[in-house]
């Protein structure tokens, strides 16, 4: 299959590569350029563990084509808190309130909830429930990671 | 908010200290088996059966060996003596039948998902793309699909006699009747007539395991010393390696299973699975690395499934309510194959039926089942759901038959707290509970006076929407298990479990378990216990699991064994360490060994608190070996390995409270509280969490979930678009909080959390739900109690259509 040449920004650093048009941008992300910390959970855009942020806004990676991302930003779980051994604000949160167990929804958990905190500074229980609706976790029953989200707009002085 | 362990002296056992294991995982700093890219790697695609039942009459792999990338395609033919079967470890009778499974099906199809062919490519679309060009011709049989008709005289037989089969779909027939065949009936008819007898059929539906992490393999013949490494998603590593030496003939000691980040298991990932070992055996056919990671389509048909029982059950009381006989026939569905401990999980909950009742007559029989449908085996809870699901709706029912409030009737018949240690009817001995503090905490939190005025008040106005409320006084039991039980039930391992504990020369400590969790906190908890005998920061141990090569000997993780048999190692080999210490301390104090205490991490002379050794110091000694009193070893370490004495018995009064909508069959949890009595806990917060994530399965059970088949044996809910695991929208807060009734099996008081929150909560969900809708005729509601399933309940019960 051709490949088409793109340049897309990930996490702060450019990386001009060639990718299949129906590559992923889940699996570029992943098995191109080696950002692991953004993963795959299903295969019909249900449970978000693929999100990370496109120009800032959240989207599941695992629904868009590498192909769309040319000329983009993309920002994952690990390019969230700038420098090494920093911590975002909604990372700290997760922490404190046990806001993850496994750890597998917890990148594109902690993504879509940046995004929602973006959009709505001091949301309330059920607007954080439904703002990750889109985001399935088997593990903590969403009772932590909505503490989690309350927490982080508290630190980031929403509340 | 962050407990921190400012002060060095606190011992950190019991605190809610923040997870070490939640800075790497936060970060993306993560290792899933996915993520290894070894070079020379084929990506292994599986060519899967769209049919439930149906001979193979053409199969031929050679235009997919014509793809670009592709380089290798088997067939089970192909692969001969490769081709391995999947093992099934736990033959609960000596006529139980055990057709093989072989990994490629051979001639014949079983289940929609079957295995019947792989590509391996360098690219893995391209071995994804290369299944299309695979030839392959299917003759379909009849698919056997319902539990009652497969076992009736006549059913096409999953395995048939041509199969070398006996050619009927009867697995297995269990029965455990300790008053003797026809006990239930004859105490009936002892009690003359003050008896009261409720009979129900229950359908425990089938789900699934739902763990967000995709099961994942790696397998490379390219290790030390002809070493074959297998990276797993797996919650068993341990037993994986075993039994993958035992089913590829590869030397045991040749093969090294490694677990890494592990994203869920819920008992999905305990499983020696045939991808596993198709990739083991063709990476060492090919000598070089094979990968395999499933798409969440072939989770849903390939990976085994839950639950799926019919159970019919009978309750008999007095008619003042004091229960006097439980009779409990069950049809289990086994799938179409057995897998690791697939005939055992409804026997796993054999023993729960009489729960936290005292009873004196109780008789059981468990019928298990083929048909061709996918392999069924452990899900969070394994047997005991299904059993307090039976029992705590019943005990409603029963409640309703006699006009009792059902709290009243379970306080009449429960186990008192001074009663302990109590000998059960199905013949375990519990060792301790309190079930009267755990309720009298749960009514406080809840409020239940209030709201059964609430329900009152909506009933007598007629209130479209019903108010329901909905109690489950469980117990289960964890800690699996003492050896010798298990081998008395035909369980072909052990319970035991390992540890190793290293004083390094810097002084930093390794704590190696044979525990391999996947999301609980082990790093942690396991910590907190060795920093609490070694006087040590918690933050100074490192926990190493879940790699036979690093962590050789354990049994893993399932049954919320880790911390109940694990835990007892741990404490073993660390209070070892320190009797070594104190021989090395003694003699570089010039003292006796009695003269010494061990306290905050160091050893002191009695009475002369200027002389004292910290362990960091005797751990160098013990390096340097400079001057080892005579006869001491160089090295500080200890290990153990623990059989434990029993089982432990957490217990729990979980309590709900639903609005029904009578108009649209909606439910609505208004409140859910939870008080579980997991005995000590090591680390509250975990505890928790534990809780809050078992609930979350339970109440999906309850309300959402379901694994579907149509009748010719297709899944209906082949992907999470049509299999509904809650979101956060679906689910309420939880009200949680604990009694402490310490366990006395082992020696940390401890008993087991992982599962407790997904076996309590159904049984409260669907009680709340028929105790809303009663007046309306309603005696039960079919799980998932969607609104459907709730509107049609209500049309039945007002004598309407269903
Ligand atoms: S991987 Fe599930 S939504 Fe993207
Ligand atoms: S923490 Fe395991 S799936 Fe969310």
């Amino acid at each position: 299959m051709t490949h088409i040449p793109i340049s897309v920004t990930v996490d702060g650093t450019v990386y001009d590569v060639e990718v299949e048009p129906r590559r992923l941008l889940v699996h570029f992300l992943r098995e191109d350029i080696g950002r692991v910390g953004t993963v795959v959970g299903c295969d019909t855009s249900n449970c978000g563990a693929c999100t990370v942020l496109l120009d800032g806004k959240s989207v599941k990676s695992c629904s868009v084509l590498a192909v769309q991302a040319d000329g983009h930003v993309v920002l994952t779980v690990q390019g969230l808190a700038e420098g090494e051994h920093q911590w975002h604000p909604v990372q700290t949160a997760f922490k404190e309130c046990h806001g993850l167990q496994c750890g597998y929804c917890t990148p594109g958990m902690v993504m879509a909830a940046v995004d929602l905190l973006q959009e709505n500074p001091n949301p309330s229980e059920e607007e954080i429930r439904e703002g990750l609706e889109g985001n399935l976790c088997r593990c903590t029953g969403y009772h932590n990671i909505v503490k989690s989200v309350e927490y982080a707009a508290e630190l980031m002085g929403g509340k | 908010m962050t407990e921190t362990l400012t002060d060095a002296n606190a011992n950190p056992m019991g605190r809610p200290l923040r997870r070490k294991e939640d800075a790497r995982l936060l970060h993306g700093q993560t290792n899933w088996t996915d993520n290894i890219q070894l070079p020379g790697t084929l990506h292994m695609a599986i060519l899967r059966s769209p049919m439930a039942h149906a001979k193979i009459t053409n199969l031929d792999v050679s235009a997919a060996l014509k793809r670009p990338h592709v380089v290798a395609a088997f067939t089970a033919k192909d692969l001969g003596d490769l081709n391995g079967s999947v093992p099934c470890v736990w033959p609960v009778t000596d006529d139980i039948q055990m057709p093989g499974f072989p990994a490629l099906a051979v001639d014949k199809v079983r289940h929609v998902g079957d295995c019947v062919a792989v590509v391996l490519a360098t690219d893995k679309y391209a071995a994804a793309d290369a299944l299309d060009a695979i030839e392959v011709d299917y003759e379909p049989l009849p698919a056997v699909i319902d539990m009652e008709a497969a076992i009736k005289q006549g059913s096409t037989a999953v395995h048939d006699a041509a199969d070398g089969s006996l050619g009927t779909n009867v697995c297995y027939e269990f029965p455990l009747k300790p008053q003797g065949d026809g006990a239930f009936d004859a105490a009936v008819k002892a009690a003359g007539d003050d008896v009261v007898v409720v009979k129900r059929r229950f359908i425990n539906q089938r789900i699934i395991a739902g763990y967000m992490e995709p099961r994942a393999v790696v397998a490379s013949p390219m290790g030390m010393s002809n070493e074959m490494t297998i990276w797993s998603a797996t919650q068993i590593p341990h037993v994986l390696r075993v039994l993958l030496a035992l089913v590829t003939g590869m030397p045991e000691n040749s093969l090294r299973v490694i677990a890494p980040d592990v994203g869920g298991g819920f008992g999905g990932k305990l499983q020696c699975y045939r991808e596993e070992i198709l990739a083991v055996q063709i990476a060492r056919h090919l000598g070089r690395p094979v990968k395999w990671t499933e798409t969440r389509s072939e989770d849903m048909v390939a990976s085994h499934h839950g639950r799926d029982q019919i159970q019919d059950i009978q309750i008999a009381s007095t008619k003042d309510g004091q229960i006097i006989a439980l009779k409990v026939d069950l049809i289990a569905n086994m799938g179409a194959y057995l897998q690791i401990i697939t005939p055992g999980i409804p026997l796993l909950g054999m023993f729960m039926y009489p729960a936290i009742y005292k009873m004196p007559t109780y008789e059981f029989n468990c019928v298990g089942v083929f048909t061709n449908t996918t392999p069924t085996d452990a899900i969070r809870g394994a047997g005991r759901p299904e059993a307090t699901f039976a029992i705590e709706r019943i005990v409603d029912e029963l409640a309703a038959e006699l006009d009792m409030d059902p709290m009243k009737l379970r306080e009449m018949n429960w186990i008192k707290h001074e009663e302990f240690p109590y000998a059960t009817v199905a013949g375990l001995t519990y060792d301790t509970g309190n079930y009267e503090a755990a309720t009298a905490k749960a009514m406080d939190l809840f409020g239940y006076d209030a709201l059964r005025a609430e329900q009152e008040q909506r009933r007598a106005s007629g209130d479209p929407v019903q108010l329901g409320i909905g109690i489950s006084t469980f117990t289960e039991m964890c800690g699996l298990a003492p050896s010798r039980t298990l081998g008395a039930l035909k369980y072909v391992a052990g319970g035991w479990e390992h540890c190793t504990i290293r004083a390094l020369p810097t002084g930093k400590i390794e704590l190696v378990t044979g525990t391999s969790p996947h999301g609980q906190g082990h790093e942690t908890a396991w910590s907190q216990i060795a920093a609490s005998i070694l006087g040590v920061p918690v933050d100074d141990i490192e926990v190493i699991h879940s790699d036979t090569g690093r962590a050789p000997y354990g049994m893993d993780t399932y049954g919320s064994r880790s911390l109940a048999v694990g835990g007892q190692a741990i404490k073993k080999a660390a209070e070892r360490l320190v009797e070594k210490a104190k021989v090395i301390a003694a003699h570089q104090l010039e003292c006796s060994v009695d003269d010494l205490e061990f306290i905050q991490g160091a050893f002191r002379v009695k009475g002369d608190p200027a002389k004292s050794q910290p362990l960091a110091a005797v751990a160098f000694e013990a390096f340097s070996a400079h001057n080892l009193p005579d006869g001491v070893e160089p090295t500080l370490q200890a290990e153990a390995t623990v059989d434990p004495d029993d089982f432990s018995y957490p217990h729990g009064t979980h309590l709900c409270a639903i609005e029904v909508d009578t108009e649209t069959g909606k439910s609505k949890i208004r409140s859910y509280v939870a008080v579980d009595d997991v005995g000590i806990q090591v680390n509250p917060l975990i505890v928790e969490g534990q809780v809050h994530g078992g609930l979350a399965c339970g109440i999906g059970q309850a309300l959402y979930e379901g694994v579907e088949y149509d009748s010719d044996g297709n899944l209906l809910t082949a992907s999470f678009a049509d299999y509904l695991i809650p979101s956060a929208a679906d689910l309420p807060s939880f009200t949680t909080d604990r009694t402490v009734t310490p366990s006395t099996t082992n020696p940390l008081g401890t008993k087991g959390v992982g599962e407790a929150g997904a076996i309590a909560s159904p049984p409260a969900i669907i009680n709340a739900i028929v105790d809303a809708l009663r007046p309306m005729g309603v005696t039960d509601v079919k799980m998932p109690a969607t609104p459907e399933n709730v509107w049609r309940a209500i049309n039945a019960g007002k004598g309407g259509a269903q």
